[in-house]
């Protein structure tokens, strides 16, 4: 069943959406080449514990960490852990907070110090590829309507989409109805309807399209071993407009700012 | 968090355990308790010790599955 929410609902989703934003822009401060992925991890609980929320992920299905790093070829749901990060990785954050009883969920990917052109490129064309994504999402259209735009945009360049993974209704729950694939046909899918709350999260591989799941039950990664990129946003569909809820305007800011000091 | 869709993988039933439910050994070894969809109940799809079976999984319990066809 799809929980369509109300006007109020859907504010107090923005604000849990927005502390996954400031708590994404606190872990952005930290990403340097020699950090070690458990650290940043620390970071984010004692964070979001900070503003009176609490991680969305922890304990969910099992997941033992507050944030999902995912190095290089990880995909998603990488387990924070003693890998240290390098000069030339591309690591993609994944966070999830409960505050007032709804989830917040949101991701970005990094570029640890100076990354390869190729890396730049998929980093850059994948967030290209979340916002025609969404500009696809208005009332009345189907989420096929949404993963077709992904997916024409980014199979152009000769990247493939993730299947086994896709985006999720959000709200009460992490999950919730409908699935959002990165990848469809027009017109097919459930038809979006005002009040639904979903997260587009394209999962891009510079490889093929397969990927595999560690042994430890959560790391998902390329079966190539190429990089991978992934960016989510939560959004709202209501009448006659999209919302996007959750923001990555702070951690753009630290990272021009990150830039600036460099130079 | 991305979400992880359901798995579909065939399987062989070995064992009827009533209830409608079935132990089924998957293509690639494993044994599973799995139940019968709702739909093959409503149309008195009649399921038999040796007949092959498509099964829906959960990635997040592994153990357990939900048969949604039966091959000829």
């Amino acid at each position: 069943m799809i929980h369509y929410k109300t006007e109020e609902e859907i504010e107090l989703i923005r604000l849990s959406s927005l502390l996954v934003g400031k708590t994404l822009a606190e872990v952005a401060r930290h990403i340097k080449p020699g950090v070690k992925t458990i650290e940043l991890d620390r970071i984010a609980e004692t964070f979001i514990r900070d503003h009176h929320a609490v991680p969305g992920f922890k304990g969910y299905g099992g997941f033992p960490a507050t944030l999902c790093i995912s190095v290089n070829e990880v995909v998603v749901h990488g387990i924070p852990g003693n890998r240290e990060l390098k000069d030339g990785d591309l690591v993609s954050v994944d966070c999830g907070v409960i505050l007032n009883g709804f989830y917040g969920d949101s991701a970005y990917s990094f570029a640890v110090g100076e990354v390869s052109e190729e890396v730049r490129l998929l980093m850059d064309r994948t967030k290209e590829s979340l916002y025609r994504g969404i500009s696809a999402a208005t009332a009345g259209k189907r989420t096929g309507d949404i993963g077709f735009e992904i997916q024409t945009y980014v199979e152009s360049f000769g990247y493939s989409v993730v299947r086994d993974l896709v985006g999720h209704g959000l709200g009460r729950h992490l999950h919730e109805k409908p699935e959002v694939p990165n990848y469809g046909k027009r017109g097919v899918g459930t038809m979006l309807q005002p009040g639904l709350v979903i997260c587009i999260e394209p999962m891009i591989n510079l490889g093929g399209r397969s990927v595999v799941q560690e042994k430890d039950g959560w790391t998902i990664r390329t079966a190539d071993n190429r990089p991978s990129a992934h960016y989510e946003h939560a959004i709202a569909i209501m009448n006659g407009k999209t919302e996007i809820l959750s923001s990555f305007d702070e951690i753009e800011e630290v990272l021009k700012l990150n830039t600036q000091t460099k130079q | 968090m991305a979400k992880q869709i359901s798995i579909e993988q065939d399987g062989t039933v070995t064992e009827s355990l009533g209830n409608a439910m079935f132990r089924v050994e998957l293509e690639n070894g494993h044994i599973i308790t799995a139940h019968i969809s709702g739909k093959m109940r409503m149309h008195y799809i009649k399921i038999l010790p040796g007949d092959k079976v498509k099964l829906e999984m959960s990635p997040y319990d592994l153990s357990k599955g939900r048969i949604i066809f039966r091959y000829k």
